[in-house]
């Protein structure tokens, strides 16, 4: 039996042997305490513009993210946001919780190795990527406007 | 007197004395009162999570020596290794010390890597007295190798977790104590596994392969040892090692046991155990030595297991190398 036999051999038995994540109890606290934290937003958004008749819907939702994404920072300061994740999984790494999160945690983990290159430079570790994609998506998008806009 | 990775030790050099030491969630794990001291937080009164593992580590080599009735000038080397990059828990500790230094780097497989190191030297008649030690701290490694501590992600089924604790043990050509008979370097060994969050799977053809050495080269078999202890393979790797074993003759039964797979309870959320050089060093220095000194086991094969990626060696894509190392402790 050559090598790479041998290795796809025994890379198909570890896949047998691996124990497989319960798909329904990781969906059901995905979608409980992701759903709650939308519950959250919404409450935050409509007292908002019941409170304050000059507020605009717009005002208000971005209130509504101001308070999520703090919410958010400050639980994963205290260290309480990394557990309540380790259960919800996506249902706190979807909104834009997990956003506060992972930007929130490498600065915390790096302010050791000093403010500019440890937390300043360590900060977009994780967020870094989102938001590279997220920019290099609205260009294209923004193209793909421009060009249908023209003709 | 050696047959190719074996090595028979003619002077046996014995273990006259070994200290450990544990984090706070170790303190629930079954073998907790074997350790010597359980720290009650995992900063330890120290800035940052390495300064902690440093500490641990010259901790338990000061105490060792003194639990030896030595001074550390009595010691003639210094034998340690860490799983932080350039192994510099080892290197600053090392300078609290007056001693010859040799850093290891055996990632998890440290412990038996630096015991087997050091019964060479004293058996050779080099050295008269050795200290062998290592540590690690979770949360040191795991911001070296994983993600930040506070980032809110779900562990996969077959992660592991990076044990807080570290041992030492005086290795000696005088002195009562348990002896080093045999011991048997491992070669690396790629079955191109390459998920890092499944060391076991990584591991388990390293220590099949110094397992098989082994029982070739010393003309015994599994149920010759009382006990058979591998370091951090963890729940998925121990199986897949017996299985491996027994795909190649050897049964590994009720007298095998893995670290790694026991030193957590299950209601810990370690998932497959735990794993880092602290988890082997742990164990050994405290529950398994003392029941070979009551001579509840007589003869153990220790053996350590170590994957030995790099962050950058994953990221670019590449399998995970291991190694295992094993020595035969006797009383």
């Amino acid at each position: 039996m050559n090598k790479n036999e041998r290795n796809e051999r025994y890379n198909a038995y570890v896949e047998s042997k691996i124990p497989k994540t319960h798909n329904f109890p990781s969906l059901l606290y995905a979608f409980l305490i992701g759903g709650l934290i939308c519950v959250l937003g919404q409450t935050i958004k409509d007292s908002l513009l019941a409170i304050f008749d000059t507020m605009t819907p717009q005002d208000a939702g971005t209130w509504a993210l101001i308070g999520l994404i703090f919410l958010a920072s400050l639980l994963t300061g205290l260290g309480v946001f990394d557990d309540i994740g380790a259960i919800a999984g996506a249902g706190t790494i979807v909104p834009i919780t997990g956003f506060s999160n992972s930007i929130a945690s490498p600065a915390l983990e790096f302010k050791k190795e000093g403010i500019i290159f440890g937390m300043c430079s360590k900060m977009f570790i994780v967020a870094g990527p989102v938001i590279v994609n997220g920019v290099v998506a609205s260009i294209i998008v923004g193209l793909v406007y421009l060009i249908i806009g023209a003709f | 007197m050696a047959k190719k990775q074996t090595i028979f030790f003619n002077n046996q050099p014995r273990i006259i004395s070994s200290y450990s030491i544990a984090g706070p969630k170790e303190k629930y794990s079954v073998f907790a009162p074997y350790f010597d001291l359980v720290l009650k937080n995992d900063l330890w009164d120290c800035s940052s999570y390495e300064m902690t593992e440093r500490k641990m580590l010259e901790h338990v080599i000061f105490n060792a020596i003194e639990r030896a009735k030595l001074s550390p000038q009595d010691i003639d080397a210094l034998i340690c290794g860490d799983l932080l990059n350039q192994i510099i828990s080892s290197s600053f500790a090392a300078r609290k010390f007056d001693v010859t230094y040799i850093g290891l780097f055996g990632a998890c497989s440290t412990m038996a890597e630096s015991l087997a190191v050091g019964a060479c030297l004293v058996d050779g008649g080099y050295f008269d007295k050795v200290a062998c030690a290592t540590a690690s701290h979770f949360s040191s490694v795991e911001r070296q190798f994983r993600m930040p501590l506070e980032l809110g992600t779900q562990r996969p089924p077959t992660a592991q977790w990076t044990v807080t604790g570290g041992g030492c043990s005086i290795v000696s050509n005088k002195g009562v104590g348990p002896k080093i008979t045999v011991a048997t370097f491992g070669k690396v060994a790629d079955y191109n596994v390459t998920d890092a969050n499944n060391m076991g799977a990584a591991m388990a053809p390293a220590a099949m392969s110094t397992l098989l050495a082994h029982f070739e080269n010393t003309k015994t078999t599994p149920d010759d040892y009382d006990l058979i202890v591998s370091g951090d393979l963890g729940k998925l790797g121990a199986e897949i090692l017996v299985d491996l074993m027994e795909y190649h003759g050897y049964k590994l039964g009720q007298n095998y046991m893995d670290c790694g797979h026991c030193i957590y309870t299950n209601g810990q959320h370690t998932f497959m155990g735990g794993s880092g050089c602290g988890c082997s060093a742990l164990m050994l220095n405290s529950y398994l030595i003392q029941k070979i000194r009551e001579k509840e086991y007589k003869k153990v094969l220790f053996m350590a297991t170590g994957a030995l990626l790099s962050t950058t060696s994953s990221f670019q894509g590449e399998s995970i190398p291991s190694i295992a190392h094993a020595i035969v402790i006797e009383n």
